[in-house]
């Protein structure tokens, strides 16, 4: 069971301001059926063009009913200017806090209030801000940019938390890391291309090393193992198994068929791969 | 939850509560008999016997001989025991067949093996979760190592024809290993019967302590242990036996001998009754599964156009404990596999309730549930914008 704030609780079992505003200044949409959460954010302004109203349906879990709740707390009363400079850290903040995995649901409300904002003011919510990059929940990479930048994310299970990209078949993985090391400023090493022709001893342990780093590690990783170079010796790679790996009943498997094949294949046809237990 | 409520605990497909006879069987062996099965002295021989008697109940219960049963950790071991020693067994043949609804502790073995060298072929089933056999057999191939189905699904109490099936992987010379968790107690079993080769169970599905589980290996079947250590289990499972939770398992393996029939009579009737009317009550509802063959325990209703973790923590308020199929409740983000596989739209999916009955729930219990799951139904309905004057906005 999610921890949730008693502050979660209470707006998820009271919510406020439930319900439609008929002749809204400003409606933001967000989210879909298929996504497993979506919001519908209405407001409406008084004479000075301060949110005088502000009212939510939301179809999603306790903490998105909860973020949508103190959302419209948050904006009665205040101008557009000062809506804006709301973010979703502070919706989070408001309920004394969220599961991780469950910060999406605050960044649903920013965008919520700031589709409804754009929409009082006269500008086009349903155009798609950049280029899918999740498909699964349609998530653009301007989104994931500004997930990343304003909340300091640096893994893609961040990313995950905070706006569901790659939370489903995970294809988008690897174009989402790019994207953090991009924000991050810290651009991926290109991997040196395989090189034709007899390579040098130096060039086959750089070689290695890399496909090692960049190919394998990070798979073999996801299930709890990992992989250490040991030595070389001519085109005999001498590696030891660690983590789950070491103890998988399934390491042989794991050697022959896919750290030999991947070497094979980046680095030299020539290479064979031999576990050092000791 | 509020705590001047009764808990309706509706959620035995988790887990169930260790029964009365149980928990009195067990206790004497965490102090009073608390030798070592395995010593020589007759203080630990004593503690041996009774063990031996848990294997004769389970065995018993399974219709099968108690050198076949092996005592494990949990259902998760036995199904890792059952799937390794199949390909351990056959190193030459590389493929796995499995299906689309499998529990993770099948589901997420078979995507590691995947990575590992192995061919893994999914089988899908129908809307109704009924699996596709045409397709199973039709994927039968001498490079074949194991089939391993569920006998019922977890999520939706859809059978699978197990002993069919393994008639036909018998002939063709395939293993076939069934995860039996949530068969075992509410089904009749009888391996004498059948070419099941390896059957996975656990306890705490059927009211045995949480931390044991049993794998059934039939006489004969080529095998090598997991867990290597000592020669406990017949060298088939090193470690020191979970002693009282192994007497447990055979105690409630006796008990579910005994109830099976009240199982599937009268606990049978409660769940329809919850499903006929939730479904009357509530409209845009419906029962996952329904014109399959199911367990008489469980009801997967779908709500439509509501989440799951919204109803299960609004059901909380009451007392009710339940499980959601919905992604929110499970840290993913994508809702239940099971429910996907068999095509339930998403407008459904994500609004799935399972309850999962037992022996010891009651008819008041499952009428306060009818009268109070279409209210909090309805009142989230009221906050969704997929939701307008009876029906669907979107």
């Amino acid at each position: 069971m999610w921890e949730y704030t008693d502050k979660v609780k209470d707006h998820f079992l009271n919510p406020r301001n439930v319900g439609e505003i008929e002749n809204a200044d400003g409606v933001g949409e967000v989210g879909s059926l298929a996504c497993g959460d979506a919001l519908t954010l209405y407001i409406k302004l008084d004479e000075n063009k301060r949110i005088k109203e502000a009212k939510f349906k939301t179809f999603g879990c306790a903490s998105a009913i909860a973020s949508s709740s103190a959302l419209t707390e948050m904006v009665i009363g205040k101008t557009l200017e000062e809506a804006q400079q709301i973010t979703n850290e502070q919706i989070a903040e408001y309920l004394g806090g969220l599961p991780k995995e469950k910060m999406h649901c605050s960044v649903m409300g920013r965008d919520a209030l700031e589709k409804a904002i754009s929409c009082y003011l006269g500008k086009d919510t349903k155009a798609i801000d950049g280029e899918i990059v999740c498909e699964c929940f349609g998530v653009t990479d301007h989104q994931i940019e500004r997930a990343v930048r304003e909340n300091k994310l640096t893994t893609v299970e961040a990313v995950t938390d905070y706006v569901k990209a790659g939370g489903g078949c995970g294809k988008c993985h690897d174009k989402i890391q790019e994207i953090i090391d991009a924000v991050l400023g810290a651009q991926k090493p290109k991997m040196a291309a395989p090189v034709k022709g007899k390579l040098t001893n130096i060039q086959k342990v750089k070689l290695v090393e890399e496909t090692l780093a960049r190919e394998i590690q990070p798979s073999l990783r996801k299930d709890g193992g990992d992989i250490e170079l040991v030595d070389i010796d001519g085109n005999t790679v001498f590696v030891r198994l660690k983590g789950s790996c070491s103890q998988c009943k399934m390491s042989q498997v794991t050697l022959k068929h896919y750290v030999q094949t991947k070497l094979q294949e980046l680095v030299t046809p020539e290479i064979t791969v031999e576990e050092v237990t000791s | 939850m509020k705590t001047d409520n009764p808990v309706i605990y509706l959620d035995n497909n988790a887990t169930t509560m260790v029964a009365p006879e149980v928990l009195e069987e067990m206790l004497p062996y965490f102090s009073q008999w608390y030798g070592n099965p395995s010593s020589m002295h007759s203080f630990g021989g004593m503690v041996g016997r009774k063990i031996r008697q848990a294997r004769e109940r389970l065995a018993a219960l399974l219709g099968a001989s108690d050198e076949e049963i092996i005592f494990t950790s949990c259902g998760t071991e036995s199904d890792s025991t059952a799937i390794y020693a199949a390909l351990q067994a056959n190193p030459d043949r590389k493929h796995i067949i499995t299906s689309r609804v499998e529990h993770p502790a099948v589901k997420n073995l078979c995507d590691h093996l995947s990575k590992n060298g192995y061919r893994v072929t999914t089988i899908g089933v129908d809307k109704d979760g009924n699996l596709d056999l045409d397709e199973l057999y039709g994927h039968l191939t001498p490079d074949t190592a194991i089939v391993s189905l569920m006998w019922a699904n977890n999520e939706t109490g859809v059978i699978f024809p197990a002993e069919e099936i393994a008639e036909k992987t018998a002939a063709a010379g395939i293993l076939f290993h069934t995860d039996a968790v949530q068969a075992v107690g509410k089904l009749p079993i009888d391996l004498k019967t059948n070419s099941i080769d390896m059957l996975s169970l656990s306890g705490h599905k059927l009211h045995a302590p949480k931390g044991i589980g049993a794998l059934y290996v039939r006489k004969g079947t080529k095998f090598s242990p997991f867990l290597i250590g000592g020669h406990q289990e017949k060298g088939r499972r090193g470690g020191t036996e979970n002693t009282a939770s192994i007497i447990g398992l055979g105690k409630a393996a006796e008990l579910a001998a005994q109830k099976m029939a009240e199982e599937n009579t009268r606990v049978l009737q409660l769940r329809d009754r919850l499903e006929t009317e939730l479904v009357k009550r509530v409209p845009h509802s419906f029962v996952n599964g329904k014109a399959a063959r199911r367990l008489p325990n469980t009801a997967s209703i779908a709500f439509e156009f509501v989440e799951g973790e919204a109803i299960l923590l609004l059901m909380n308020e009451h007392g009710i404990c339940a499980s959601s199929g919905s992604a929110c409740t499970s840290g993913s983000l994508e809702p239940s596999h099971v429910l996907r596989a068999m095509g339930v739209p998403f407008t459904a999916a994500h609004g799935t309730i399972r309850f999962s009955l037992s022996v010891y729930n009651t008819e008041a219990e499952i009428d306060f549930v009818i009268d109070r799951v279409p209210d909090i139904i309805e009142r989230l309905r009221q906050m969704s914008p997929f939701w307008k004057s009876g029906a669907c906005a979107a």
